[in-house]
């Protein structure tokens, strides 16, 4: 990796702005480094200002006043007497002669998390009769009880899919990180590749299928309602150039992209159309969930000169020349709405850009993961794919996927298809300890997944089916029957 | 056509998928005058797929019809010539996540073995990045080498014939990410920590017995990687099936009323039709275990 500067490591640092992840042990947070802002993480807070200029990785120590400390490499417990089993360990509740109060008052005292740990060991009547192994869980628990250090890393895919998983299960659909392993790779998603995404996911595949991305390519972020949400995505504190490949483009368009009726006009008219009322129309751009609906609902489409069949840079130039000729007589007469009408430009500009990275319908990849039924998201989506590219539909649920399997399998242009869920289970490895975690995931959600190819001309206009030669659809089901 | 682009069409040299039906695929070389037989017939490479555009539909001489698919690493897994054990898609799937690859990571890998894994390693981190991959056995690190370049992939890629344990990887702290998929594990991993980059990057070794987990964890913790867990994944695939249950008779309800029972009998042969997936019979119960581990800065 390139160096910049005279520090060599000035790539690695932490700095003001970026989006982190902080670990304790097997928990994860995603946050935005600003300074003096409060941060609350495991039942503890700080700020996180003495982590800027630090490097990635580093482990810090909270103190009290909510600082933070870099810490020194930690030096490891070593037990030195030991029992053979437990047939002398009476479970009596006295143990630990160290009561609650001794305890908190140990803290008070500003005492670290090792030496508390530490006190906690010389009061325990019982510990030096434990096993090797189970005093190493003993320290392990109260390690993860008392220490109070936490760790700053950079956001990658495999951080963000477990930290979501881990802490707000519901907000990803249920999707299991390795269950987004499998999307990534089995939609081949890579550099170069214009991929169409549809999630509801909080942003985590769409975040990660740009880092697959790396800034090379396109991707096209179809969302549901009035805007889409990208929190996820924005936690991965991609470099600026990344979000010049991202487009984006609502689903309540998506008739009106595929009749060819995209009205990129249809803002502007309804701009003059409520200049009457300035504050209901202010109301209406302020509030973008209500803007994608009204879009919808507007009937004006008088103005034809821009037709969805004509290659999309270059409306999207002459519009914009149109516009601005348009907008400036418009400023002039009234320039209170002049910034709303900017933002306004600057969301049908968008449009009219994802409109043209659609209309190719060219693409090279489609990944769908949301709480929308999906059946209809991918018969529709899958109409903007070239032939011969896969894609993934990931549902929380299976019966959602057997039935768009079914209506693929009817409807043809889609080979190898696939339903599937997989199973992932985490091992303890330890001297003479092996064996599988107690606890295991009980599923990760279900995918589908296939590759286009060319649909036969009958079938694109309108009637599907009863194309294939008769003798072959027999062997085909025959093969499957038999498979 | 390249393993790390998409073309539309099909050209002399390029390597297509031929989708035969339902589970049953073959990889080609293209090459004019060249033919293909299937059970559907001869496929005719000068007239049946040069020049034909990636997914479209080609008829065999006796009438059948395939599909020919553009090669992607998940394809070429599916159907690349087997010169050993090879990794599948959704152990290849979860490597690539845990492993944090993306475009332009330097990865180490050994053994090549059959270029599965390979391939979907030079995809990720295309076009910037680069893979240095070991192998000891000279005909299948030559076999390798001559697949990438056919796959027009060979300058994202270093084959290196020796020895991972004795000899390393050849290159040191360049790697963000090492692969091991090798009978002893253990002894590379000081190779592997060395092939890191200072800055410090991930570690995966794929062994299917657990004894090899065992001593390949106790190595990458007395080598001071963090982060150490094992995992195994297993796919499940669903077959859709439409099945059809039979309803059970119980005989007329309402036995007050002979006239009903009679004249109304309960038909012996009513069911229900329903849409569902099945799991086969048998699958794949083990591949190997994935065991993780990450470097942290020197």
């Amino acid at each position: 990796m390139a160096n910049d500067g005279d520090d060599p490591d000035a790539a690695f640092r932490v700095r003001n702005g970026d989006y982190v992840v902080l670990k304790r042990g097997d928990v994860y947070k995603s946050v935005q480094i600003q300074s003096k802002r409060k941060v609350v993480f495991e039942k503890q807070w700080f700020f996180l200002d003495n982590a800027v200029g630090q490097l990635y990785g580093t482990t810090f120590e909270v103190e009290s006043g909510g600082t933070l400390k870099p810490q020194a490499p930690k030096g490891t417990q070593n037990a030195k007497e030991a029992g053979t089993d437990n047939r002398n360990i009476v479970d009596d509740g006295r143990s630990q002669k160290l009561t609650k109060d001794d305890i908190e008052s140990l803290k008070e005292k500003g005492l670290k998390g090792q030496e508390i740990i530490q006190h906690l060991i010389d009061n325990s009547t019982t510990f030096r009769d434990k096993t090797e192994f189970a005093q190493e869980k003993y320290i392990k628990k109260k390690k993860k009880k008392y220490e109070s250090s936490i760790t700053i890393l950079k956001p990658t895919a495999r951080i963000l899919a477990l930290m979501y998983h881990g802490r707000e299960w519901g907000k990803v659909c249920h999707l299991r990180y390795d269950t987004l392993a499998q999307m990534l790779t089995l939609g081949n998603i890579r550099a170069g590749s214009k991929v169409i995404v549809f999630e509801t996911c909080a942003g985590l595949v769409l975040g990660a299928v740009m880092e697959r991305l790396g800034g090379y390519g396109t991707v096209i972020q179809m969302y549901p309602g009035g805007g889409p949400t990208r929190a996820g995505m924005e936690s991965f504190g991609f470099p600026p150039h990344f979000h010049d490949t991202l487009y984006e483009f609502p689903l309540c368009k998506m008739n009106a992209l595929l009749g060819g009726k995209l009205d990129l006009e249809s803002k502007d008219m309804d701009t003059n159309h409520s200049s009457g009322s300035p504050d209901e129309s202010s109301d209406r751009i302020e509030d973008p969930s209500e803007s994608g609906p009204r879009e919808e609902a507007s009937p004006l489409t008088q103005e034809m000169e821009t037709s969805s069949e004509v290659p999309g840079v270059k409306v999207d130039e002459e519009d914009r020349k149109e516009r601005e000729r348009r907008r400036e007589m418009k400023v002039r007469s009234k320039s209170i709405n002049s910034e709303k009408k900017l933002k306004m430009e600057e969301k049908r500009r968008k449009l009219a850009l994802a409109a043209a990275q659609l209309e190719g319908r060219n693409a090279d990849g489609l990944v769908i993961a949301s709480r929308f039924h999906p059946c209809p998201v991918l018969l529709g989506l899958l109409k903007f794919l070239s032939p011969s590219r896969p894609f993934v539909v990931y549902c929380q649920y299976r019966e959602p996927l057997i039935e768009c399997y079914t209506k693929l399998r009817e409807q043809g242009g889609v080979v190898n298809l696939h339903l599937s869920d997989s199973w992932l289970r985490h091992y303890q490895v330890l001297p003479n300890r092996t064996h599988p975690v107690l606890l295991m995931s009980g599923g990760g959600g279900y995918l589908l997944t296939g590759t286009t190819v060319a649909m036969d001309a009958p079938k694109t206009s309108g009637q599907p089916k009863t194309e294939e030669p008769s003798a072959k659809r027999m062997k085909l089901q025959e093969a499957e029957g038999s498979a | 056509m390249s393993f790390v682009e998409y073309s539309e069409f099909i050209q002399e040299g390029d390597v297509a998928i031929i989708f035969l039906g339902h589970e049953s695929m073959m990889a080609v070389n293209v090459q004019h005058g060249a033919q293909t037989q299937t059970r559907y017939g001869v496929i005719r490479h000068s007239t049946d797929l040069i020049g034909q555009r990636f997914g479209s539909k080609v008829t065999c001489s006796k009438g059948g019809w395939v599909y020919v698919l553009h090669p992607t690493p998940e394809l070429w897994t599916l159907n690349l010539p087997h010169r050993t054990q090879i990794l599948y898609t959704t152990d290849i799937a979860n490597i690539t996540l845990m492993l944090e690859l993306k475009p332009g990571s330097v990865v180490c890998e050994s053994g090549t073995g059959s270029g599965s894994l390979s391939h979907a390693i030079i995809r990720t981190i295309a076009p910037t990045g680069h893979l240095h991959t070991v192998e000891f056995h000279a005909q299948r690190a030559e076999r390798a080498a001559e697949e990438f370049c056919r796959h027009k992939v060979a300058h994202l890629v270093t084959v290196r014939n020796q020895d991972v344990c004795k000899d390393g990887f050849g290159v040191t702290g360049v790697a963000d990410a090492v692969f091991l998929d090798i009978p002893s594990p253990w002894e590379a991993i000081c190779h592997a920590k060395r092939a890191i980059k200072k800055q410090g990057g991930r570690l995966c070794s794929f062994s299917p017995c657990i004894e090899q987990v065992q001593r390949t964890c106790e190595a990458m913790l007395d080598q001071g990687f963090e982060e150490v867990c094992t995992l195994e994944v297993l796919l499940r695939v669903q077959d859709v099936r439409s099945v059809t249950m039979s309803l059970p008779d119980f005989g007329p309800d309402d036995l007050t009323d002979p006239a009903q029972a009679t004249s109304d009998p309960a038909p012996s042969n009513a069911s229900v039709t329903l849409k569902t997936a099945i799991p086969p019979k048998e699958m794949a119960g083990h591949t190997g275990y994935l065991t993780f581990a990450t470097k942290t800065r020197e």
